[in-house]
Order: C-alpha cells, then structure tokens, then sequence
C-alpha cells in the first residue's frame, strides 16, 4: 500500500543525512590535524547520494535515496612553511586538510532541515494512516 | 431507484486511493531533495480522478474497437507521473524545490483527511438508513 511506502522511502533519507552530518563532523573535527606528508593527511570526506531505481521496474515509481559511498576531496592541501614544528618534514613544511569550514557548516544547516523535512513527511504519513484505520467509526 | 452501494463510495475511493499514491511520490521528493540530478515528479491529480472514475481498477483506459487489441501490460493507468518544472536552476542537475514539495505534501493531506471525512459522513448516512432512524 501507497502510505506504507512512505515510511521506508523517508526513512531512507534519515539514515542518508545522519551519515552526511557525520561525516560533516567528521570533517570539522579533523580540521587542523597537521600531517607530515601529503600522503596521510586527512582530507575532507563527503557522501555521494543517489535514487535507489531498480533497472528493471517502471522509471517513475516513487523511490528513496541510498548513499553510495563516501568520496574523498581531491582539492589541493593547504601547506605551510614552519620549520621548527615537530612535524615538519625535512624542508620545513606542514600540510593541512582541505576541509572550508564554510562550506561544512553550510552542509550541516541544509543535512538538518532535510532531516526535519522527512520526519514531518513521516509524521504527517503516519496520522493519516491512523485516521484511515478509524473509517466507520 | 436502486444506488449501488460501490456506486456512491466509488469517487471517494478513487480520490483516496490516488492521493496516497501522491503522498508516495511527493515523499519520494523530499527524500531526494539532495541527490544530483533527480527530477521531481508529480501527476495532475484532477486528470487522474477523473480517468480513475472511469476505470476503477486502472486497466481499461484504451479504447478496444477490434478483437485484437490489447490493452498495455504497464502497471497502473490511473495516473501518469509528469515532470516538475522548477523555478530555479540548480548546479548539480536536481529539480527538487523543497518549499514546493513541503506546499504540495500539506495541501493532499489535507485532502486526504478530507476525503476521509467526506467518507465517513456517506458510511453514517447509509447505517442511519439501514437502521431507519
């Protein structure tokens, strides 16, 4: 049935956005780990979204949203010059994350008001579902 | 003059049946209000009442004027999903505007409880006429 449906195609979008807020903050706590090489500094980490179709059913079904995995950035790291860091390496720099914490909490702000978007779908899905159950009463 | 009994509920079971399908598809949506080049769908619910009216089960929209036609094998013909226009371009190719959808989402359910009321008052009508009270 239809409104059944509802439940686990918002619930899908929850469990998408979580991830996304956790791997935002994720981001924004490894913002300033300082690494010796490029090789094993953090770097800034978000998730790819996509509809979850079936190749083989109709394409315009109603469908929820699966992650498909987490992508690394592949912006340029931040390097400084300082050589009496106890990292540096042997020519005096550092590297930083390529995390923009502008862009992290912009996510963060638009991962919760998808998050409260669903769960007002669902709400709202659940409370005509219940008053279908009192039909003829 | 005799009133089926399906006959009178028929309108009201067809709009509640498509507005869940709306309410599924208007989720759908908001769920992938973030995913890169979704389109946002939704079908013209006035249209499909309507054709729905017509065809309780959905399965004969076309018209058969010889042996050998058949009708399609599609799934369901009550409705037919369009595509959403949106008001704004957006980067990664997704259509989804969520104040649309957010707008869209509460006016069926509205709708829907609607219906439900309208429903409800044609059950008690019809009990307080097989009482006779």
């Amino acid at each position: 049935m239809s409104l059944f449906n509802v439940f686990g195609i918002s619930g899908s979008a929850l469990q998408a956005q979580t991830l996304r807020l956790n791997t935002t903050s994720s981001n924004m706590a490894n913002a300033n780990s300082v690494s010796s090489s490029i090789g094993s500094t953090y770097r800034a980490r978000h998730p790819v979204f996509a509809p979850m179709i079936n190749e083989f059913s109709n394409e315009k079904k109603a469908t929820g949203v699966k992650v498909l995995g987490i992508v690394e950035s592949k912006r340029p790291l931040r390097s400084e010059y300082s050589p009496e860091h106890p990292m540096a390496d042997e020519e005096g720099y550092i590297y930083m994350p390529n995390v923009n914490m502008i862009e992290e909490m912009a996510d963060m702000i638009s991962a919760s008001r998808s998050y409260q978007s669903n769960i007002e779908v669902m709400t709202t899905a659940k409370k005509m579902l219940m008053r279908t159950l009192q039909l003829g009463q | 003059m005799a009133i089926g009994l399906g006959q009178s509920f028929n309108m009201h079971e067809q709009a509640l049946y498509l507005q869940a399908r709306r309410t599924e598809l208007l989720s759908s949506n908001l769920a992938n209000a973030e995913t890169p080049h979704y389109k946002a769908k939704d079908f013209d619910f006035k249209a499909s009442l309507q054709a729905a009216v017509r065809n309780p089960f959905g399965n004969k929209l076309l018209n058969e004027t010889n042996l050998k036609h058949i009708q399609p094998k599609s799934g369901d013909l009550r409705f037919d999903p369009l595509y959403r226009m949106p008001y704004q371009v957006s980067l990664d190719g997704n259509s989804v505007e969520p104040q649309v959808e957010m707008a869209a989402f509460n006016d069926n359910a509205i709708r829907y409880m609607a219906s439900l009321r309208f429903l409800n008052g044609k059950i008690s009508t019809l009990m307080s006429a097989i009482r006779g009270d």
